[in-house]
């Protein structure tokens, strides 16, 4: 074989790898130890992800004649593909480019420059050692579905169908609950600009609903994911409304008829009530009711069928079923959104205990034009209004003992809350927070609004609420207990009602979600987006995005902004009409398989099949998604994996170890 | 007084959960212990038991096998096959002379950059406590040959 010529680059990042890797040394070094290696250039340079540091590259190509490439810089997961096409650039084949991680795994973790420059030598050492079993390769092309999947119908979701729907291409949206809206049709006014959340939301949720290109499902859900990006399979249970939707006209002549009421613990915040045949709101898309069965009194009892009677066009049907659907699909935008901290955690606040203790989305409700008590703020007994109101910020976000992490909209939201307060009840407003975060369009002009109006801002956490009077002024009031750090004395501050402005937390079952779409969600359990900055709406699964309070605690603008981004990278890539696809991929020599089978039931893809009449395993390319076990496990070596070939890895390992370089002194010059 | 003893660890990682958990540990500049050094693979499924072999035999005092948490493997349940593999070393290492604590296995998700380096740091100190390794199979090999040697033809 021909002695390749590597070139090797190592980046100085600035000072981020500079500061603890003498970079100088690491490059004089693999210039001299592993010349026998096939190392004919060693650089340092300040930004090799630059232009000038990618020219760098090209211009050693061309003039050094170079076969192989080495970067040590940055995780290749960061700038892999730069410098592979910065290779084919160059007009080397992008796949013999390794990038080795001396940031992350160096420079950033080890504070002492002697052991990092060691470390880093061994790195590239490693590196240097792969790419010599590196083979060119062809990226893998795969026609793509222009269906796309979106699930969950919120803001954030809504925005990207119809993003997506408007190019042209179709959708299909499926939303858990009867109707789409998510969280904002719960909402009265939206922050700063006090614009009626329904008037700007109900248009869209019509859209959507009556969009050629959609295709809506709710009071569904998604129960299996299959398939890869361009070639998703998706099987989407319809939970049996028991309401024949080609017949029903969503008149509401039966939610009107049926005599069965249940709190409504979802879209009313457990403060109204909705009939066992419901709509959650009157401008609810699709209009169709479903009939919910634990309450219904003829599922329960038998008897009843008032709705069915009462029907004009008979659409009641209590023997439907639930239903599956499986649909081919493109790519995946998942909008799954947000719940509410569960205030009962925090003991101390009485949520659950003391009537007048509210949540969040309780107050919204309230004070909801079209929510249980039309728009009145009163307190639970359902006529008093108060005359004076505290709100608490950051209930369950800033907490070592709940989140860590901060909500971002409770700020925004608890203002609101004194400014509704204010206007409709003159009630003194008592806001309680740890630091005041207005930092949006808008938003630090309405705290200075609110600051005019009169509303009390107390900077403190509120220790406790409690119902017993200790001090006369007391008696029959709730009384928050704080510190105000900021005159560094105790409070204590009797009011009628308490708000609880409550955290923002991932879905309660962001875990199935998570592994139903095979993407990672990070610790407190909200989808990990493929980069913090440079990449918020794809995630690292390929052809499957993020978009909304999904990805983190978000208000509606960004909501909006991240569903629009989440639809455009969609139609780009619909756009692009194929895909490529990384060319990982294993691969059976049928002269040494010994028909053994051993790898055909290792693989979750079934890209392994057995060809009978010649007694051999055979991959599936198509299929294959390269993750390598059978590669590992074939007993005769029969199957070799492209890019992490077993060569490569035992070769890399040999270079991490130093045992290409041990003859020679590696002492510094 | 003696420098202290620097294992030289050899971690395999995926390429969707502990890979990324160490790139997160180097974004969160968490401190750790700068011994292991890593390789890349696509799946811990991908684990080829030669190549822990290989890495003990080519000078590696202790070998890190780092992937998805169970059940979030990227290719479904390929983790699993990681985890079999790793108890059948573990036996095979016994049967080699080698203290089979030199292997350990770690579960790690992207988000667990925290957990990644401490574990490292943890996983250095109990190599480091016993001690290098200096694991020749050839010449165990021959060693073993000339135990079982017949006596007459040693003579």
């Amino acid at each position: 074989m021909e002695k390749e010529r590597i070139g090797v680059y190592i980046c100085h990042c600035g000072s981020n790898i500079a500061g603890t890797v003498d970079v100088a040394e690491v490059s004089r070094w693999a210039g001299e130890a592993l010349k026998d290696r096939g190392v004919v250039v060693s650089r340092d340079y300040k930004f090799m992800c630059s232009s000038l540091g990618q020219e760098l590259i090209q211009k050693d190509i061309k003039e050094q004649g170079l076969t192989r490439v080495v970067v040590a810089a940055c995780s290749p997961h960061l700038h892999e593909q730069t410098f592979r096409n910065a290779c084919k650039e160059g007009g080397l084949n992008p796949y013999l480019c390794e990038l080795v991680s001396i940031r992350e795994q160096c420079s950033w973790i080890h504070p002492d420059k002697a052991v990092g420059t060691e470390k880093a030598k061994a790195i590239v050492s490693g590196g240097v050692e792969k790419v010599i079993w590196d083979e060119p390769l062809e990226p893998l092309r795969v026609p793509i579905n222009p269906v796309t999947l979106v699930v969950g119908g919120g803001i954030a979701g809504i925005q990207a169908a119809l993003e997506v729907a408007n190019a042209g291409y179709p959708v299909i949206m499926v939303e858990r609950e009867p109707s789409i809206g998510g969280h904002m049709a719960q909402f009265d006014k939206t922050f700063p600009t006090l614009d009626c959340s329904a008037c700007i939301l109900t248009p869209r949720m019509v859209e959507v609903g009556s969009h050629p290109n959609v295709k809506l499902f709710s009071y569904a859900e998604v129960t299996n994911v299959s398939g890869y990006v361009g070639n998703f399979q998706v099987t989407i249970k319809q939970k049996a409304r028991s309401v024949n939707t080609d017949l029903c006209t969503g008149c509401g002549i039966c939610q009107e008829k049926c005599p069965k009421k249940v709190i409504d613990p979802v879209f009313e915040a457990g403060l109204g009530y909705r009939k066992a045949v419901y709509t959650p709101f009157p401008q609810a898309v699709p209009k169709y009711p479903v009939i919910d069965r634990e309450n219904c009194t003829y599922f329960i009892k038998g008897t009843c069928r008032a709705c069915e009677k009462f029907c004009p066009t008979g659409a009641i049907d209590f023997t439907q079923e639930d239903k599956f659907f499986t649909f081919d699909v493109g790519q995946i935008i998942l909008a799954t959104g947000w719940d509410l901290f569960d205030a009962r955690r925090i003991p101390q606040y009485g949520y659950g205990r003391l009537a007048n203790v509210f949540t969040s989305l309780e107050f919204e409700r309230l004070s909801n034009a079209a929510g249980p008590t039309g728009g009145k703020i009163v307190l639970r007994d359902g006529v008093t209004v108060p005359k004076s109101v505290a709100i608490i910020h950051c209930v369950g976000s800033r907490d070592k003992n709940y989140n860590p992490y901060c909500s971002a909209i409770c700020c925004m939201q608890s203002l609101k809350f004194a400014h509704l307060v204010h206007e409709r009840t003159g009630a003194e407003v008592y806001n309680f927070y740890i630091d005041m975060r207005t930092p949006a369009k808008g938003y630090e002009e309405f705290y200075q609004r609110l600051l005019e109006e009169g509303t009390h801002f107390i900077r403190g956490k509120v220790a406790e609420i409690t119902d017993a009077a200790r001090y006369p002024g007391e008696e029959g009031k709730l009384i928050v207990q704080a510190e105000n750090t900021l005159f560094g004395k105790q409070m204590r501050v009797p009011v009628d009602m308490v708000i609880l402005s409550a955290a923002l937390e991932p879905r309660h079952d962001y875990k199935e979600v998570a592994r139903l779409f095979g993407i990672s969600c990070s610790e407190e359990g909200w989808l990990i987006e493929r980069h913090p900055k440079l990449d918020p709406v794809a995630t690292m699964t390929e052809g499957i995005y993020i978009a909304g309070c999904a990805q983190g605690p978000k208000d509606i603008p960004a909501s909006v902004a991240q569903g629009a981004a989440a639809a455009a990278r969609v139609v780009g890539k619909i756009q692009q009409k194929e895909i490529t696809m990384e060319p990982i991929r294993a691969s059976i020599d049928q002269d040494k398989c010994s028909g053994c089978r051993i790898c055909n039931n290792l693989c979750p893809f079934n890209a392994i099949s057995f060809i009978e009449d010649r007694m051999v395993s055979e991959v599936n390319p198509a299929l294959c998604q390269g993750c390598g076990t059978c590669v590992a496990a074939c007993p005769a070596g029969a199957i070799s994996g492209t890019v992490f070939s077993d060569q490569a890895i035992l070769a890399q390992l040999d270079g991490l170890l130093l045992n290409n370089v041990k003859a020679i002194d590696l002492t510094p010059a | 007084m003696s420098e202290q003893f620097e294992p030289v660890i050899i971690g395999f990682t995926c390429n969707w959960c502990s890979y990324r958990a160490a790139d997160m540990a180097g974004m969160g500049r968490i401190k750790y212990a700068p011994n292991v050094r890593l390789i890349r693979l696509m799946c811990s499924g991908r684990l080829d038991p030669t190549f822990v072999i290989k890495a003990f035999a080519g000078g590696a005092d202790g070998v890190l096998v780092s992937g998805c948490h169970p059940g979030d493997c990227h290719y479904i349940e390929q983790n699993y096959k990681a985890m079999r593999r790793f108890y059948l070393l573990k036996k095979l290492l016994t049967q080699m002379g080698i203290e089979p604590d030199r292997l350990k296995l770690l579960w790690a998700s992207a988000a667990e950059g925290q957990i990644f380096a401490d574990e490292v740091t943890r996983f250095t100190e109990e190599v480091r406590a016993l001690g290098p390794l200096h694991w020749n199979p050839t010449a165990a090999l021959e060693a073993e040959l000339n135990i079982h040697k017949p006596a007459e033809v040693v003579a």
